[in-house]
C-alpha cells in the first residue's frame, strides 16, 4: 500500500505548474474572455514540447505511454491556473481512446499529431450536447447510438454556444456519416464510450481540485489582508468557518480523485463507481468553495474586474460538465444498490 | 501509487478474519452500563488471550508488533464482522500512545500490560464544570507533599465516560496556580480506588449511565503517577488529544463496516416493499454516505502513507475529527429515514429493526461532533493552524 506520487511524478506535475505560472497568469485567462479565438497555439505547442500533449499517445506513436496516476496531477494544475485549452479532450479522453479501440490506420492518421501537438482533439458523446474548442480542434471523436466516429474538422459544421464562462468555446455539431471513418461499432463501442466518459469525468475532477485549491489560496491571501472594523476579516469566526468548510470539503474530495486515476490506470473492477464518486465529491466541493470564497470576498468578488469571478464560472462549468454530482451519485446509488 | 496490500498483510488478514469470525460476541448489551461493560471487559481477556486486543503495540507489552498498515486491515475485519465497541479504548487508544512518547520505562512496564489484558480499565479527565472546550481553564488542583513524596488532589472532573465501571482515570490539574494559563498544569494518573475519590454515574442522552463526575478530595497520589514533566502536562496532553481526533480512535474500518450495514438496510426495506416512494427517495442518501465512509477510508490511506514516511498529519487532523463526526450523523440519520415510523423504537421494544441499533448509533452519532473538541473548535484550528488565518 503506497497512496502517494512518485517523486517522478511530482517533479514532473510541478514543472507544468511552474510553466503555468509564467504562461498562463490571470492576464491569460483574462485575454481568453477577450480574444475571438482565445487560445494561445504557444501554450498548446510548448505543453507538447514538454511531454504533456502526448502524455497518454502510446510511445510507439510518438507519446509518452503514460497513465492516468501522471495525468491528473498535471490536470490538477491546470485547474489551478484556470488553463482553458481542451486538455481534458484531446490528453485524457480521445488519444487513449483512439489507442485502444481504433483499427490501426486510424491509430496511425491522428496519434503521432496528437503527440507533436499539431492535432487537436475534441470529442461529444451521447448526452453531451455541447463540443469543447471545435473551433480550433483537427478532429472530433463523436457518438452515434452504438458507433464511434472520427471526423476530420472540415467535415463538421459548428454553431457557437456562449457560456457563463468567457474563456470556454462551446459548439452544437453536426456532421454527415458520409465525412466519418467508423472507430469501433456494438457492444465494443458502448465500452470504449464507457470508458471514454469515465476517463472525461475523472480528468475533469482533477480540474476541479486544482480550482478548488485556488479559490482557498485566494480567499485565505483576501481575507488575512482586508481589514474592516481595525481587523483582518479572516480572523472573525464566521469567515473562518467558511474557510474550514471548504477546505474540509477539497480534503476529501482529492484522495477520491487520486483513488479514480489509480482505478482507471489500473483497470479497477470498481472503476466505474471510483470514477463517479470521484467527480461528485470534486463537483460538491467546488460549488461549496465557490461559495464560500465570493461571500468572504463580499462586492470585489462580484465584480468581473477582479480575478476570482474566472475561477467562479470555470468551476460551475466544470461542476456540471461529464455530469453533475447529483448524476453521479445516482450513478454510485445504482451501482450499490441494484447489484 | 499501489493501492494493494502485499501477500503478507493479507495473510494477516486471513489470520484475522478466521479468528473474529469464529469468536465475535453477538448482541452485547451496551457497554456503557455495568452489565454490559462487565460483558465487554470479558470479551477484550478474551481478545487479549488471542494476541488481538493491542495488535500494533510491541511483543513485550501484550501486541503483535504489527505494521499500522495491518492495524487498519485489523480495524476493518473487526468491524466488518460486527464486533463490539471497545470499552479499553481510552486506555489504549488514547493513553497508551502518550505512554509510549512520554511514559518512563517503569511506567511503560507498569501500565501498558494490564491495560492490554484489561485488567486496568481507564477512563479520561480534562473536562470540568466550569472547563469545556476551554481545557485550560480547569481548576482542579494537585499541591506538592514533600514528605510523601508527591501530589494531593482537590476538585472535579466531569463527563468522564464510563468513569463509574473503570478503576484509573488520567487527566490535567493545575499544580502552579501562579503560572499563565497552559503552563502550571501536570498529567497525573490516578487509581480511583484511592482514598478520597468519589464518582457518581450520569445518564446520557441515550439512558445509559456512561458519563461520570469524579471528585477528588485530598487525594494523594504518588510522583510515579506523573506522566512527563511536572507542569509540563499541557503539551502532554496535546499528545492525547490528538490521537483522539484523529486516526487511532476513529479508524476508518467501523464507519465502512456501518456504511455496508446502511446500503443493506436499504436493499432489506426495498425487498420488503412498504413506503416504496420512501425508499426510493433515499437512495442518493444511502450512496452519499456510503461514498463518505469510502472517502475516508482513502483519506485515512493517504494519511497513513504520510505517516509511514515520516510526515505527521499535524494540525490536519482536525480536519479529519470533523469529517468522521459529521459522516457518523449522516450514516445514521439516513438509516432512521429509512426505518420510517419504526425509527423511533429503541432496544427494549420487541418491533425495533435491527435491535434498536440505528437510533442507538444515531444518539451515539450525534456525541461525536461535541466530544474530542467540538467541531466549532475544530473549524478554528483548520482556519487557524491548517489555513493561516489570524487568532485575533
Ligand atoms: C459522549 C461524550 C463523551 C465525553 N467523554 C469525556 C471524557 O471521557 N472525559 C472528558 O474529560 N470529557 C468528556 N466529554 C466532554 C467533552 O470533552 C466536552 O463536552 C467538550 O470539550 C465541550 O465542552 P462543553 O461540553 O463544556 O461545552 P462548551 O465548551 O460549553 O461548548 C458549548 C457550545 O459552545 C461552543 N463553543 C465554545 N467555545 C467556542 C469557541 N471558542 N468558538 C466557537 N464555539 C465555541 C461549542 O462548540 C459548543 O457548541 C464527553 C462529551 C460527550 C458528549
Amino acid at each position: 500500500m503506497n497512496f502517494a506520487f512518485t517523486d517522478d511524478q511530482l517533479l514532473f506535475r510541478d514543472a507544468v505548474a511552474e510553466f503555468f505560472a509564467n504562461e498562463c497568469p490571470p492576464e491569460k485567462v483574462r485575454w481568453s474572455w477577450d480574444d475571438e479565438v482565445g487560445r494561445d497555439e504557444s501554450i498548446w505547442a510548448a505543453l507538447a514540447e514538454m511531454g504533456v500533449i502526448g502524455l497518454t499517445v502510446p510511445e510507439a506513436f510518438g507519446g509518452m505511454g503514460m497513465n492516468e496516476i501522471d495525468l491528473l496531477p498535471i490536470l490538477t494544475e491546470a485547474g489551478r491556473y484556470a488553463y482553458p485549452g481542451p486538455l481534458v479532450e484531446t490528453v485524457a479522453v480521445v488519444a487513449p481512446l483512439l489507442a485502444e479501440s481504433a483499427p490501426a490506420a486510424i491509430a496511425e492518421k491522428w496519434l503521432p499529431g496528437i503527440a507533436e501537438g499539431s492535432v487537436i482533439a475534441t470529442v461529444q458523446l451521447d448526452g453531451q450536447p455541447f463540443v469543447n474548442d471545435m473551433h480550433i480542434a483537427n478532429l472530433l471523436i463523436a457518438q452515434r447510438g452504438e458507433q464511434l466516429f472520427a471526423i476530420p474538422a472540415e467535415h463538421v459544421r459548428s454553431t457557437p454556444q456562449v457560456s457563463v464562462d468567457g474563456a470556454r468555446r462551446l459548439f452544437s455539431v453536426e456532421w454527415d456519416e458520409a465525412d466519418a471513418e467508423l472507430i469501433v461499432s456494438g457492444e465494443a463501442a458502448l465500452q470504449a464510450v464507457n470508458r471514454a466518459f469515465d476517463r472525461g469525468a475523472a480528468a475533469t475532477a482533477a480540474q476541479l481540485i486544482g480550482l478548488s485549491e485556488q479559490m482557498i489560496a485566494m480567499t485565505v491571501a483576501y481575507v488575512v489582508d482586508r481589514k474592516q472594523f481595525g481587523v483582518p476579516i479572516g480572523s472573525f469566526q464566521a469567515v473562518k468557518h467558511h474557510l474550514a468548510d471548504a477546505e474540509l470539503k477539497v480534503s476529501f474530495a482529492r484522495p477520491a480523485v487520486w483513488a479514480a486515476a489509480y482505478g482507471l490506470a489500473n483497470s479497477s473492477a470498481d472503476v466505474d463507481r471510483e470514477v463517479s464518486m470521484a467527480k461528485c465529491f470534486a463537483s460538491d466541493a467546488a460549488e461549496v468553495v465557490a461559495r464560500k470564497a465570493l461571500q468572504t470576498h463580499g462586492a470585489i468578488g462580484y465584480t468581473t474586474e477582479h480575478d476570482l469571478h474566472f475561477w467562479l464560472k470555470r468551476s460551475w462549468a466544470l461542476a456540471s460538465s461529464w455530469g453533475d454530482a447529483a448524476w453521479h451519485r445516482r450513478r454510485v446509488a445504482h451501482l450499490l444498490l441494484d447489484a | 501509487m499501489d493501492l494493494t496490500f502485499t501477500p503478507a498483510e493479507e495473510a494477516f488478514r486471513a489470520e484475522a478474519r478466521e479468528w473474529l469470525e469464529a469468536n465475535v460476541p453477538v448482541g452485547l448489551p451496551s457497554g456503557d452500563t455495568a452489565e454490559g461493560f462487565a460483558l465487554h471487559v470479558e470479551w477484550e481477556k478474551k481478545l487479549f488471550e488471542a494476541g488481538w486486543s493491542v495488535v500494533s503495540w510491541p511483543e513485550e507489552f501484550g501486541g503483535r508488533g504489527a505494521s499500522l498498515w495491518e492495524w487498519l486491515i485489523f480495524e476493518e475485519e473487526y468491524y466488518r464482522v460486527g464486533g463490539p465497541q471497545r470499552v479499553t479504548q481510552n486506555g489504549i487508544f488514547l493513553l497508551a500512545p502518550t505512554i509510549f512518547e512520554y511514559g518512563t520505562d517503569e511506567q511503560k512496564a507498569r501500565f501498558l500490560p494490564r491495560m492490554a489484558s484489561a485488567d486496568d480499565l481507564w477512563c479520561q479527565g480534562w473536562s470540568e464544570p466550569d472547563a469545556g472546550s476551554d481545557l485550560a481553564g480547569i481548576k482542579s488542583r494537585a499541591t506538592r507533599d514533600d514528605e510523601r513524596g508527591g501530589w494531593v488532589i482537590n476538585g472535579q472532573k466531569t463527563w468522564t465516560t464510563r468513569g463509574a465501571f473503570c478503576n484509573w482515570v488520567f487527566g490535567l490539574f493545575r499544580t502552579d496556580p501562579e503560572a499563565a494559563r497552559h503552563s502550571g498544569m501536570t498529567y497525573l494518573m490516578v487509581p480511583l480506588d484511592a482514598s478520597g475519590v468519589t464518582v457518581r454515574g450520569v445518564e446520557r442522552l441515550d439512558g445509559d449511565e456512561g458519563f461520570a463526575e469524579v471528585f477528588f478530595d485530598d487525594v494523594f497520589v504518588a510522583d510515579d503517577l506523573v506522566l512527563g514533566g511536572v507542569n509540563e502536562g499541557w503539551g502532554v496532553a496535546m499528545a492525547t488529544t490528538s490521537s483522539e481526533r484523529g486516526l487511532t480512535l476513529r479508524s476508518p474500518g467501523r464507519f465502512c463496516a456501518a456504511a455496508d450495514r446502511l446500503v443493506d438496510l436499504w436493499k432489506r426495506q426495498a425487498a420488503a416493499g412498504e413506503h416504496p416512494e420512501r425508499i426510493d427517495s433515499l437512495r442518493s442518501d444511502v450512496a452519499q454516505s456510503w461514498m463518505e465512509a469510502e472517502a475516508y477510508r482513502l483519506a485515512t490511506l493517504a494519511d497513513v502513507t504520510g505517516l509511514v514516511n515520516g510526515v505527521s498529519q499535524g494540525a490536519r487532523s482536525s480536519l479529519t475529527k470533523i469529517f468522521w463526526s459529521e459522516l457518523d450523523v449522516k450514516l445514521n440519520e439516513t438509516a432512521l429515514r429509512l426505518l420510517g415510523p419504526a425509527a423511533e423504537l429503541i432496544e427494549t421494544s420487541a418491533g425495533a429493526v435491527d435491535g434498536g441499533a440505528w437510533m442507538k448509533g444515531f444518539e451515539f452519532a450525534l456525541s461525536g461532533p461535541i466530544y474530542a473538541g467540538t467541531n466549532e473548535i475544530q473549524r478554528n484550528v483548520v482556519a487557524e493552524r491548517v489555513l493561516g488565518l489570524p487568532r485575533k
